[in-house]
């Protein structure tokens, strides 16, 4: 009677069965950093005072936050998590590599069953291929570099079943932001989420790891997810042998929430809480002066593809940057094309990078700017100005705006694809 | 272990944006040149407030947002010797207690009625909050024991330099 967290969380501790509210050690099978936050691991390593990894292969780094370095001081701590790197022998993804969050899956480090450890919120992404999958600190990221293992406390779990399926131009993306209006932005703090139901059970690998990314926006602690077909053969490819986690049918959870996906209509979360959530028809014409495309949210294959099928032939009314999460989607969108139809409707193509979603290079909001966002958060002050403003929407919801310089439902844009 | 400080009343969901802003992470690594920036975007003459002992009581989430640990380090070098809430946000709560922040779940009644700038007393053993003003008092959520170890020790750097080990490598 079991939750996926818990069969995870027992099985990389040792035990036969775990439930929640209990304290675990567990073995960390990936931990991982980037420079907005390996260097604070570094320096907790240095304050322990054991500066050595516990196995090189399961410490990964990766420059991605402002990379390639727009400063110095940024130069700087880039150079420190190369001699690091270098010195300990483990893994760097340097600048141009892509998002941490898409790299790692893509390199075969998340298998199903496993524990992902990440100095970065967004970690819980990775629940999407099957894993307990988890952001921490610094300090933590430190403790499970030196030691391979970390105190967890096994969280309750909650299931979302979201049965039918997506109409044209409903993207995973309003399905999560249709959650998170349900569930409100501390809704599921310290809990484990898993979603079930058909309509996931037919999702794409880009379409699940949008929904696990944004589990932390509810507060969630982890969303580890049972594996589909596509998802199997995907990472068959990538991982070699593994075992796929299911959740016992009678496991416990604290709610449940039901969702019928066909009902779904595009949605943004407007300035300046994740979960203040709208439909567009609420805050459609609303001008906008910048359109991002891209992040671990949305910065994959099947999101530049949308915008290039909205954006073919047609030029945007404002700038619009679009950012690969990774050079493999790049190169992907380059091989089919799609790079060409959005720098010639006058998108400005980035390469992979977090870019503008945290601000700290490409595209910053001057005062009182207004941007529409795939990125997965809109607080004050995120993307520049703090008195700039961000919506978040699906990548068809930001391409459509795009066209208009201002936010439209992507459904007119439907019919002619 | 206690705890004082003036009350300085903050809202739902501060988040870790709002705490130290990314745009500054990136600026500079040193955290007092850090904490003369902390809730910059939320009011820039709060930093006052914090300097010389202070006790943040906050309501719902505080410290959603991102995983970054300059957040409660920024506070405690700000001047904040513990943080009051009702929730937390999870990777924050872990990131303060690994640091020596002491973060303390309490009741929303009792939260609701602390005045701002108040003095406060919080006794860790005895699982006390007071308020001295006010003449309130609350209980607060105990911690598991290694978590409370963790929090007198300052910090689980210093626990380690101590002890030669972490507090869970005898018994969780
Ligand atoms: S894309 Fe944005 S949310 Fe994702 S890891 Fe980068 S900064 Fe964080």
């Amino acid at each position: 009677m079991s939750t996926l967290v818990e069969k995870i969380l027992a099985k990389s501790s040792g035990k036969n069965s775990v439930s929640a509210g209990e304290f675990v050690l567990a073995d960390v099978d990936v931990v991982f950093a980037h420079d907005g936050t390996a260097l604070l691991a570094i320096e907790s390593m240095q304050e322990i005072g054991i500066e050595k990894v516990f196995d090189k292969d399961k410490v990964v780094f990766f420059i991605d936050h402002a990379s390639p370095s727009p400063s110095p001081q940024i130069s700087n701590i880039h150079s420190a998590m190369r001699k690091f790197a270098k010195k300990h022998g483990i893994r760097l993804y340097d600048a141009g590599s892509g998002i941490c969050h898409q790299v790692l899956p893509e390199e075969g480090y998340v298998k199903p069953g496993s524990v992902v450890v990440g100095a970065d919120s967004h970690t819980v992404t990775h629940g999407a291929f099957n894993a307990f999958a988890t952001g921490v600190g610094s300090t933590d990221a430190a403790i499970a570099m030196i030691t391979g293992k970390l105190w967890f406390m096994v969280p309750e779990s909650v299931k979302i079943v979201v049965e039918g399926e997506f109409k044209d131009m409903i993207m995973s993306k309003d399905l999560v932001l249709h959650v998170l209006g349900e569930v409100k932005a501390d809704g599921l703090t310290y809990k484990s989420v898993e979603y079930h139901g058909s309509c996931i059970d037919g999702l794409s690998v880009d379409s699940r790891m949008t929904i696990a990314n944004m589990a932390v926006e509810m507060g969630a602690k982890c969303c580890p997810m049972e594996l589909n077909s596509v998802t199997e053969e995907w990472l068959k490819e990538r991982v070699g042998d593994f075992k796929p986690v299911k959740a016992d049918k009678d496991a416990k959870y604290t709610d449940e929430l039901y969702v019928d996906a066909s009902k779904l209509e595009p949605l943004v979360a407007a300035p300046s809480n994740v979960d203040n959530v709208k439909s567009v028809r609420e805050v459609e014409g609303t001008e906008v002066d910048q359109v991002f495309i891209g992040s671990c949210t949305n910065g994959r294959l099947e999101d530049i593809e949308i915008a290039s099928r909205i954006l073919d032939g047609k030029n945007v009314k404002t700038r619009c940057i679009v950012i690969p999460a990774s050079r493999k989607v790049y190169y992907e969108a380059l091989n089919k094309g799609l790079i060409d139809k959005l720098v010639r409707a006058g998108c400005i193509v980035g390469f992979p990078t977090c870019g503008p979603c945290i601000g700290a290079h490409m595209g910053l909001l001057g005062d009182g700017e207004v941007a529409i966002s795939t990125s997965n958060r809109n607080f004050i002050g995120r993307m520049g100005s703090s008195s700039s403003k961000i919506y978040l929407s699906s990548p068809a919801t930001a391409a459509a705006s795009a066209l208009e310089g201002k936010i439209v439902d992507p459904r007119k844009y439907g019919e002619n694809l | 272990m206690k705890i004082n400080g003036k009350c300085v009343r903050l809202g739902d969901h501060i988040n870790t944006d709002l705490i130290i802003s990314g745009k500054y992470k990136y600026r500079t690594q040193d955290i007092k040149e850090l904490a003369k920036y902390v809730f910059e975007d939320l009011d820039p003459k709060l930093k006052e407030r914090l300097y010389g002992g202070s006790i943040i009581v906050a309501q719902k989430n505080f410290g959603c947002g991102s995983s970054r640990e300059q957040a409660p380090r920024v506070l405690k070098a700000a001047g904040v010797n513990a943080v009051i809430a009702e929730s937390f946000a999870r990777i924050f709560f872990r990131n303060a207690i690994n640091v020596g922040l002491p973060v303390i779940i309490s009741e929303k009644k009792f939260i609701e009625m602390i005045k701002d700038n108040e003095p406060l007393t919080i006794d860790l053993s005895s699982g006390k909050v007071y308020a001295l003003e006010t003449g309130l008092e609350a209980n607060i959520k105990p911690y598991p024991e290694f978590m409370l170890k963790i929090v007198e020790a300052g910090g689980i750097a210093e626990y380690f330099r101590n002890h030669k080990m972490f507090p869970w490598e005898t018994k969780l």
